[in-house]
C-alpha cells in the first residue's frame, strides 16, 4: 500500500515532527517501500491465533506504595534546556 | 592474569587507552574517560593486592552509548542526546561497576539503536577492523569494532532485532543476546521495550559467560526483570556436546544464503558432529514472516518510546520556534536523523486509528506463531544452529539509501527477539575476502548455559574466535 503525501503530512503532525515540504516526496516513497515489506504479513494466516504482546506470559508485579527514590529534582533539572525555580520552562501556552 | 598479578589493572587500562587513541579513525568510541578509568584501575589494583577483589576487578570494559552512566555523556548516537549527561547509572552500569570493572568509555552505535551498519550514528560511521571499507554491523557497531581491534577486551551492547549478534558476526566475535528479562533494562535508552535486551560482545563464550554472570539477575526497577535464581554460567561451560541434539532448519540454508556463509556453517556443523552432537532436521515454517512482523512491533513501540524526546526535560531543543507545538516539532525534526524519523512515522502509522488491527494486532498474532514454531522445534532438539546473517560484512554506503535492503539483513536474528529466546553468535570461519562468518546457536527460554556450553566446546577445538584482523595484531 502506498503512503501518499497527505499521509506523510498527517503522520508528521501526529508524531510531532516537522518535515520540510521538499522532503515530503522522499518520505512518501521511502515509507511506501517499508509498508510494502510490512504488507507481506498478509501472506500468513492468523485466524484464531491469540495475539502475543510480550515474550513473558506473566502478570506485572505490584509493590508496596512506599517512596524508594530520594528527591533529585535539581540534579534532574540540570539536564533541561530551560528551567527556573524547580519548573521546566516552555513557550507560553495561555495568553 | 589480573588475579595472578602478571599484569596490573593500571597497566592493562593504560594499554587499552593507548590503543583507543592510536585507532581513532575506526570511530569506535563516542566518549573516552581516561582519567576516571585510570583512577578506578588504581583502586582495582589495591583490591587485587589485598585480595578483596570481585568477579571483574580491574578488567577494562566499554559500554554501548545507550546505557546511562552517571556524570558521563549518554548520547544514544543521536543529536537529540548529544548534550545529555546522565544523572544516574543504568543497572547494567551499576552492576559492572560493583563487580570491579573499569569503564574505558562509551562506544558508537546506530542512532537510537536503529540500524544494521552503524551508519545512522550522529557521530559518524564506524569502520570494520577486518576491512575498513566495510561496515562493522549494527546497531552495536562501535562495541564490536572496539573488541575486534582489541581496543578493549569486551563490551556490552543491546539487541532488539540482532544488534549484538549481527555486528559480532561481521567482526569475528562472540555476541550473546540473553533471554528477555534476564538482564535489567533500567537505564538503557528504550527502542522497543518488548524486544530490547542487553548482552556482552566478547572474544570467547567463556568471556560472555563471565559478563553475563556479572549483569544478570532480578532488578525491581525493571517491571519485566525476572525474579528467579541466576545459574552459575561459568561451571556450566564444561558441559560436553556429547549426545546434544542440534536442530537445523533446511529453509535457513537454501540458495539465497551467500555460498561462503553456507560453507562456513556446514563446516561448523560437521565440527559439532565430531564433538558428539547429533544434527536433526527441524522446521521453522513461518520465520520469513519475522521481518515484517518485527518491523511493525519494533517501530510501533519505538514511536511510543521516542515520544518522550520533546525538548522540555532533557535533550535537544530547537533555537527557533513559534509556539509550544512548533517547539516540539522543530526540536524533534532537528534532533532525530532520517532513519529514526522514518521509523517513528511508520510506527505512528501502524498505531493510528483504523490501522491498528491490520498492522499491530496482526503482527502480534504472527509473533505468537513464530514463538510457537520455536517451541515445537525444541521438542525435537536441545538447541538450534542457524546463520547469523545472510552475507558477511557489506561495504560502507552500500545499503544506506535503501532501508528495506538494510532491514533484510536481520532475517535470521529477529525471530529470536520476537520469541524472547537466548542466542549466541560465534565466528566459524572467513569468506573468500577474509571477512568473518557468524553462526548463531539459539536456546530455549532461559537456557543461556546450554548455548554457551556448546559455543565453548566448539571454541576449544577451533581457532576462529582467536583470529585478530591483521592490521590490529
Amino acid at each position: 500500500m502506498a503512503i501518499s503525501k497527505s499521509d506523510v503530512e498527517r503522520l508528521a503532525r501526529l508524531a510531532h515532527i516537522s518535515i520540510d515540504p521538499e522532503e515530503v516526496d522522499s518520505y512518501s516513497s521511502g515509507l511506501s517501500r517499508i509498508l510494502d515489506l510490512i504488507d507481506e504479513m498478509n501472506q500468513t494466516n492468523t485466524d484464531g491465533v491469540p495475539p502475543m504482546a510480550h515474550p513473558q506470559d506473566i502478570r506485572l508485579r505490584l509493590r508496596e506504595d512506599q517512596a524508594t527514590e530520594p528527591d533529585l529534582r535539581e540534579l534532574f533539572q540540570s539536564s533541561a534546556p530551560s528551567s527556573d525555580r524547580g519548573l521546566y520552562l516552555v513557550p507560553k501556552v495561555l495568553e | 592474569m589480573l588475579q595472578t598479578k602478571k599484569i596490573s589493572s593500571v597497566e592493562l587500562t593504560s594499554h587499552f587507552l593507548q590503543r583507543i587513541d592510536q585507532n581513532r579513525e575506526l570511530n569506535a568510541f563516542i566518549t573516552v574517560d581516561a582519567e576516571t578509568a585510570l583512577a578506578n584501575a588504581r583502586q582495582a589494583d589495591i583490591s587485587l593486592n589485598d585480595k578483596s577483589g570481585d568477579l571483574l576487578t580491574g578488567l577494562p570494559l566499554a559500554l554501548k552509548d545507550i546505557f546511562c552512566t552517571r556524570g558521563m555523556l549518554t548520547s544514544c548516537g543521536s543529536r537529540m542526546l548529544a548534550n545529555f549527561t546522565s544523572p544516574y547509572d543504568a543497572t547494567v552500569t551499576e552492576r559492572l561497576n560493583a563487580a570491579g570493572s573499569v569503564l574505558l568509555g562509551k562506544t558508537n552505535m546506530d542512532e537510537f539503536a536503529m540500524g544494521s551498519s552503524n551508519e545512522s550514528s550522529y557521530f559518524g560511521p564506524v569502520l570494520n577492523p577486518w576491512n575498513v571499507d566495510c561496515v562493522p554491523g549494527g546497531s552495536s557497531g562501535g562495541s564490536a569494532a572496539a573488541v575486534s581491534a582489541r581496543l578493549c577486551p569486551a563490551t556490552v551492547g543491546t539487541d532488539t532485532g540482532g544488534s549484538i549478534r549481527q555486528p559480532a558476526a561481521f567482526c569475528g566475535l562472540t555476541g550473546l543476546k540473553p533471554s528477555y528479562g534476564r538482564i535489567s533494562r533500567y537505564g538503557m535508552v528504550a527502542f522497543a521495550s518488548s524486544l530490547d535486551q542487553a548482552g556482552p560482545i566478547t572474544q570467547s563464550a567463556e568471556d560472555a559467560a563471565l559478563l553475563l554472570q556479572a549483569m544478570a539477575g532480578f532488578d525491581p526497577r525493571d517491571s519485566t526483570s525476572l525474579d528467579i535464581e541466576v545459574p552459575d554460567f561459568l561451571p556450566a561451560l564444561k558441559t560436553s556436546l556429547d549426545g546434544v541434539t542440534v536442530g537445523v532448519a533446511a529453509s535457513f540454508l537454501d540458495s539465497t544464503l551467500d555460498p561462503d556463509v553456507l560453507a562456513g556453517i556446514e563446516e561448523a556443523l560437521r565440527t559439532f558432529e565430531n564433538l558428539g552432537a547429533r544434527l536433526v532436521d527441524i522446521e521453522l515454517p513461518n520465520s520469513s514472516a519475522g521481518i515484517p512482523c518485527y518491523y511493525v512491533i519494533a517501530l510501533a513501540e519505538a514511536s511510543s518510546n521516542l515520544s518522550r524526546f520533546d525538548g522540555v526535560r532533557y535533550g535537544h531543543r530547537a533555537e527557533q520556534y513559534d509556539d509550544l507545538m512548533d517547539m516540539y516539532e522543530q526540536s524533534r525534526a532537528e534532533g532525530f536523523g532520517d532513519e529514526v524519523k522514518r521509523r517513528i512515522l511508520i510506527g505512528t502509522y501502524a498505531l493510528s486509528a483504523g490501522y491498528y488491527d491490520a498492522y499491530y494486532l496482526k503482527a502480534q498474532k504472527i509473533r505468537r506463531i513464530i514463538a510457537d514454531d520455536f517451541r515445537n522445534a525444541f521438542q525435537r532438539c536441545d538447541l538450534i544452529a542457524a546463520p547469523t546473517t545472510p552475507t558477511t560484512a557489506f561495504r560502507l554506503s552500500e545499503k544506506v539509501d535503501d532501508p528495506v535492503a538494510m532491514y533484510l539483513n536481520d532475517i535470521f536474528t529477529v525471530p529470536v527477539n520476537l520469541a524472547g529466546l537466548p542466542a549466541v553468535s560465534i565466528p566459524v570461519g572467513l569468506d573468500q575476502a577474509a571477512m568473518p562468518i557468524g553462526m548463531q546457536l539459539i536456546g530455549p527460554y532461559l537456557e543461556e548455559s546450554r548455548i554457551l556450553a556448546a559455543a565453548h566446546s566448539y571454541q576449544q577445538v577451533t581457532p576462529w574466535h582467536q583470529r585478530i584482523p591483521e592490521a590490529f595484531t
